[in-house]
């Protein structure tokens, strides 16, 4: 009843290009906008911040740049903990460096010294294709890794080699540092990805997504339709290193604090964001977002039902979860292997057709 | 000779034998590639997986001993019993042989036809499962596997090399269990081709790796093939994880060396057996030389990356890599 294009009448071309063409589908984006914005800031508290939502924000920006890249110009990367690396080094130099720039500004340009990088590492995609792509991506993994691991300048000269982030405050409100507020992590965390998934889903909307989709489906045929693969490998491989850059910058900054970067950036977490867009569907903003909440949800739950509830002792708890996601993820790619963004596609075409199915 | 050059072609020797390692793991990732098209993500657990059997198997141990203690406060951790090496390895082949049938049945049959990226993703999702749950049948400590293989420098070696160099030059040291590895890794490879070159199975494997629609048609059993060409990876993997957890203990970095088979398999090509066993000397004589050389000027722990970044300039230059079939690409 609800849910249908019949009887919403477009009567100018910007109401029928918009991003939402069925009434629902606009009026669920606005609620969960304000929900998100105006009711869970005021009831969030210090363990709901740093085990689910802060995560799940920082993943959602990660997985959504790694769909982009991956989903939507179908080059895989394993490189993604490494270019993390790359958006928390450069907002730990640029915050001690310019300590009186507004860190805004700095998560920002992160983004874009992340996206310079990524397409460095992108350009032998023009030549290598599929696994071999992906083998060479981890090549970025490793090296970088290892680069901000043994050139002290990056960490500052720090005795422990770990890098931590110095206090910065938003007006008067601290975003980073030991004084910060759950819910003023929340929000810096939430800011950008609107403005993440926002861009996100124009830019795929847009020439430069159609030609990424035209890659991911024939490389070879879209080149000889006109589609410039120099310009849109590179492009997806900068815009995808970009949002990554900035969900490593704010996994350093906001969320951790303090980071190790074998341990924080290492080769599990480009699996990790991987995983998240092949749970919550390759090629889709959504799936990003349901990918992230799956994956940053299973722990707790796990942990939950393990530790708490049955009592076993939690590096068992760890291992059980280890099979589990192995699990989850080969029954995913079995059962539905556009992930959970197509059980909401499906949902929604029995929607538009309930109640009369035929 | 120069002290320096002679400690240089030590390197080299010590480059060759971890190279070797390096190709028992890409051998297995072949062997699945070729017959399948699937590129086995999950070799190097299965190499972890099939040392923790072994190891376990030994030792008596109680597999999921941790979940039952937890669950019904029992205190059991072994049976109580050692098996000799050769009865665990031929019980640990036996589990191999099962997991290839589990694997095959419950996975890959479901999968077939499926783009080359998805069963990848699904190997991804294997080598998670595998490993949890050998960490949860055998616990996650660090075990040492001891089979009986010979360890520690070889002296032989050291007394025939000491009148090469000059006073302060004390012979190559060489460890005797690279040594034993090359052994059995050279028998293992003869072992494979004459499998595959000379008995009836072998020509099957051959054929459907040529083309499955053909192999179907004058009726061999792509189901059987399948599961004989994981059992053989599991088989290579048990060996690859026998030598490796000998000589650095059965822990969790011993999947990792799954990671290094990847750039010796890029080198080699995806569906070569000379390629990853050429690709793997490459990388390990490659990555032992430029710590070597250049290493102590970067700050060391080159060997890292180093594999991946010559391979990925090396592909470059050869996109199929050194023995792979020509790329070709039809629209």
């Amino acid at each position: 009843m609800l849910y249908r294009e019949a009887g919403d009448f477009k009567t100018s071309y910007a109401a029928d290009s918009q991003t939402f063409p069925i009434k629902f589908d606009r009026w669920r984006y606005w609620v969960v906008l304000a929900v998100a914005w105006l009711v869970i800031p005021f009831f969030i508290n210090d363990y709901w911040a740093n085990a689910i939502l802060v995560p799940f924000l920082i993943y959602a920006i990660a997985a959504i740049g790694l769909n982009i890249l991956t989903g939507y110009c179908g080059q895989v990367s394993l490189g993604t903990g490494g270019f993390m690396a790359v958006g928390a080094y450069s907002v730990y130099k640029l915050m001690t460096s310019f300590p009186d720039v507004s860190i805004l500004i700095h998560v920002v340009l992160a983004g874009f010294i992340t996206a310079a990088v990524g397409a460095a590492f992108g350009l032998p995609s023009l030549r290598i294709k599929g696994f071999y792509l992906a083998v060479a991506t981890l090549a970025a993994q490793f090296f970088l890794v290892w680069l901000f691991n043994k050139v002290p300048w990056f960490y500052n000269y720090s005795a422990s080699g770990q890098i931590s982030a110095p206090e910065r405050f938003i007006g008067n409100i601290a975003v980073t540092g030991a004084e910060t507020t759950p819910w003023a992590q929340y929000l810096i965390c939430l800011f950008f990805v609107t403005l993440c998934a926002l861009l996100a889903r124009n830019l795929t909307r847009g020439s430069l997504g159609r030609q990424w989709m035209a890659i991911r489906d024939m490389d070879i045929a879209a080149e000889i339709i006109g589609v410039d693969p120099l310009k849109a490998k590179l492009t997806a491989f900068a815009v995808s290193s970009f949002f990554i850059g900035i969900a490593g910058a704010l996994f350093f900054a906001v969320y951790l604090g303090a980071v190790e970067v074998g341990e924080a950036f290492g080769i599990q977490k480009s699996f990790l964001v991987l995983f998240m867009c092949i749970i919550g569907g390759l090629g889709s903003i959504f799936g990003s977002f349901a990918g992230a909440a799956f994956l940053v949800l299973l722990p707790v739950a796990l942990k939950v039902l393990g530790v708490d509830i049955l009592g076993w002792p939690s590096s068992t708890v760890a291992h059980l979860q280890l099979v589990a996601v192995g699990g989850l993820i080969m029954f995913f790619l079995i059962k539905e292997p556009h992930g959970l963004a197509q059980l909401w596609r499906v949902a929604k075409e029995k929607l538009r057709m309930w109640p009369f199915p035929y | 000779m120069s002290a320096d050059f002679l400690y240089g072609v030590e390197v080299v020797i010590n480059g060759l034998m971890s190279g070797v390692l390096y190709a028992l793991v890409a051998l297995g990732f072949v062997l699945i590639f070729k017959a399948s098209g699937i590129f086995n993500y999950a070799q190097g657990v299965m190499a972890l997986f099939a040392a923790l059997t072994l190891v376990g198997v030994m030792e008596g141990q109680v597999p999921f001993s941790h979940i039952i203690n937890a669950t019904f406060g029992t205190d059991i951790h072994h049976f109580g019993w050692h098996v000799p090496a050769l009865l665990a390895i031929a019980l640990t082949l036996v589990v191999m042989i099962a997991f290839a049938w589990m694997v095959h049945t419950f996975v890959f049959k479901h999968l077939v036809g499926q783009e080359p990226i998805i069963l990848f993703m699904a190997t991804i999702g294997l080598a998670y499962f595998l490993e949890g749950i050998g960490d949860l049948m055998w616990g996650s400590d660090i075990k040492t596997l001891d089979i009986g293989i010979p360890q520690g420098g070889s002296m032989w070696v050291e007394n025939i090399s000491v009148h090469l160099g000059g006073e302060d030059f004390y012979g190559f040291f060489i460890d005797k269990l690279d040594i034993t590895a090359s052994i059995v890794a050279a028998i293992l490879v003869i072992g494979l081709i004459v499998f595959a070159q000379y008995t009836k199975q072998g020509r099957a494997m051959r054929a459907v790796a040529d083309d499955h629609q053909a192999a179907l048609s004058v009726g061999i059993s792509l189901n059987f093939i399948w599961i004989l060409v994981w059992s053989l990876a599991g088989m290579v993997a048990l060996v690859a994880g026998v030598m490796w957890g000998a000589k650095s203990g059965v822990q969790f970095s011993l999947s990792l060396i799954a990671l290094k088979a990847l750039p010796v398999l890029m080198l080699g090509g995806f569906t070569s057996i000379p390629g990853a066993i050429v690709g793997g000397l490459i990388i390990g004589v490659g990555e032992k030389l430029f710590e070597f050389m250049i290493g102590p000027m970067v700050g060391g722990a080159t060997e890292n990356w180093f594999a991946y970044v010559l391979a990925l300039i090396f592909l470059v230059f050869r996109p199929q890599g050194l023995f792979g079939e020509r790329i070709i690409e039809r629209v």
